[in-house]
């Protein structure tokens, strides 16, 4: 591990300002995903700014009628929160198919959002990698890619974002407020992450030494019935291979309200806007669902390996759909 | 003039404080085990992935492999050697030892720690990924073999002890004389 120097923040202001004077600092929250990368040389900071202690461990409601969760908020916390837990179930739903417990206990919630993908490629620095190492070129393409992106990806990287809590985030468009020496900003989640491109080594749209402060949920009252669903190598415990987070409203056996997103698909949390636009108004049922996932799944672009995703996220959709109508139906 | 690399940090260890210097670097579980010889924290897989290094950091269960010795300063750490009470074996060490929840003993104290992690955010009423319906209008969950396997997953063991571990996590769990570990896992912030 490269040496670094070590300060610990008490106020957002400080921290960003260490940040701006110093680019090769970096942000330090739980530390499951950084530290790890600093021990192998993936990462290798001069400087780390603790923002553990930051007053950003809250969650609140906001004057809409939303959820507004501090950035240092644990995965624990948020999963274990009444608010979370009774009107966003599938945000704790997915918190809690992520990780381990001990994990879930250090984990923050800016930290997910900032997470790197778990490519074998990326993790290997004896290996090429367009987003480790500019340029170098994409290992997996023509390697190992079982969990291989089939939406939106590059022939310059094929990596996916490894965040179960993303996928809820970005089905329930969330807000990602930040700080920076400059001032204050937001990005809605559907901004926050870049698209491929020739660039995968750009991951987010947030300023350089930005520090994220707030993730913030608009009220949604169809997000009272959603599901998070997660289809992984074993029972528990593993990075996702497919994933989707849906919310459901149904009246009189039509599609009155509907979020999708999926997971491990792509270099970001995928909304399903395709998918949903095409179940609004339409009777409820396993036709509808499954036409709607492959009016999704349409753009994708399979690799020798990853075919298997398309037929695993069709059903996770028709399943999971089926599953929030028949309790909208009791 | 460079800035530091190492720094002049006080961990509190079961209770007792402990003055060193360390490098930046030095991850708690290095610091436990290397600078103040408390061994019984296991490195398994140094990556956060087995769960041997399992401590409680302000009564949380925690991977020591992946906490920097640094950032730990100012928080209280509970180790396998502070669980029992004198030569008053902890009832989550005592159903370990009634039910054989090991095989080789060496991911146990990683083991321990962690299911005494989980009985209290059991008892705080937390959902987990086994969990039906984790709104709270659903009640807290009961604490089945399902709910224990999944809730202790993070935590391998080689040996395949597992049933066992089930079993004692599960004993220790309806121990009525079980005591607080000292564990808070703090009400969520309103």
């Amino acid at each position: 591990m490269k040496e670094f120097s070590y300060q610990r923040a008490t106020d957002v202001e400080g921290a960003v300002a260490l940040l701006d004077a110093d680019p090769d600092a970096r942000y330090l929250g739980g530390g499951t995903n950084l530290v790890d990368l600093m021990k192998t040389g993936v990462e290798r900071p001069g400087r780390l700014v603790d923002v553990r202690e930051l007053p950003l461990d809250r969650i609140e409601p906001t004057a809409e009628g939303g959820l507004r969760i501090g950035a240092t908020v644990t995965n624990s916390d948020l999963a274990a929160h009444p608010e979370v837990r009774s009107r966003y179930p599938a945000l704790a739903e997915a918190v809690l198919a992520g990780a381990s417990g001990q994990l879930r206990n250090m984990a923050t919630v800016g930290g997910n959002l900032l997470q790197r993908t778990r490519c074998p490629y990326f993790t290997d620095t004896s290996l090429p990698c367009n987003k480790r190492t500019p340029g170098s070129g994409c290992s997996a393409a023509t390697g190992e890619h079982r969990n291989g992106a089939v939406l939106g990806a590059s022939a310059h990287c094929v990596a996916v974002h490894p965040s179960d809590m993303g996928v809820a985030l970005a089905a329930f468009d969330a807000v990602v407020s930040f700080e920076t020496a400059e001032g204050s900003g937001e990005l809605p989640l559907a901004d926050f992450y870049l698209p491929v491109g020739d660039t995968p080594h750009r991951e987010t749209a947030l300023p350089q030494g930005a520090l994220i402060t707030a993730v913030t949920l608009p009220p949604a009252p169809v997000a009272a019935r959603s599901r998070y669903r997660k289809v992984r190598e074993r029972a528990s415990y593993a990075f996702a291979i497919g994933s989707a987070a849906g919310a459901l409203d149904v009246a009189d056996g039509t599609v009155r309200d509907v979020r999708l997103a999926f997971g491990a698909v792509a270099s970001h949390p995928w909304r399903a806007r395709a998918a949903e636009r095409m179940l609004l108004g339409q009777p409820a049922g396993e036709a509808a669902f499954a036409a709607a996932a492959d009016a999704e799944l349409a753009a994708a672009q399979v690799l020798e390996q990853n075919a298997y995703k398309l037929p695993l996220l069709r059903n996770l959709v028709v399943s999971l759909l089926t599953e929030l109508a028949e309790e909208a139906a009791r | 003039m460079a800035p530091a690399t190492a720094s002049a940090i006080t961990l509190k260890i079961n209770g007792e404080h402990h003055t060193l210097t360390v490098d930046n670097r030095t991850t708690l579980l290095d610091a436990l085990r290397e600078r103040l010889g408390l061994t019984g924290s296991k490195k398994g897989c140094d990556q956060g992935q087995c769960g041997a290094c399992t401590v409680l950091v302000d009564g949380r269960r925690t991977v020591a492999c992946l906490q920097l010795a640094v950032a730990a300063e100012g928080r209280a750490v509970t180790t396998i050697e502070g669980v029992a009470d004198g030569e008053q074996l902890h009832p989550v060490q005592q159903a370990f030892l009634d039910l054989d929840g090991y095989q080789c003993g060496y991911c146990t104290p990683g083991q321990i720690c962690s299911a005494l992690g989980v009985l209290d955010e059991h008892a705080a009423g937390w959902p987990s990924a086994a969990t039906g319906d984790v709104r709270p209008e659903a009640g807290p969950p009961p604490l089945t073999p399902e709910e224990i396997r999944e809730r202790m997953s993070g935590n391998l063991c080689r040996c395949g002890a597992y049933v066992s571990i089930v079993q004692a996590v599960s004993q220790a769990a309806a121990d009525p004389a079980r005591p607080a570990t000292g564990t808070d896992p703090k009400e969520p912030a309103a």
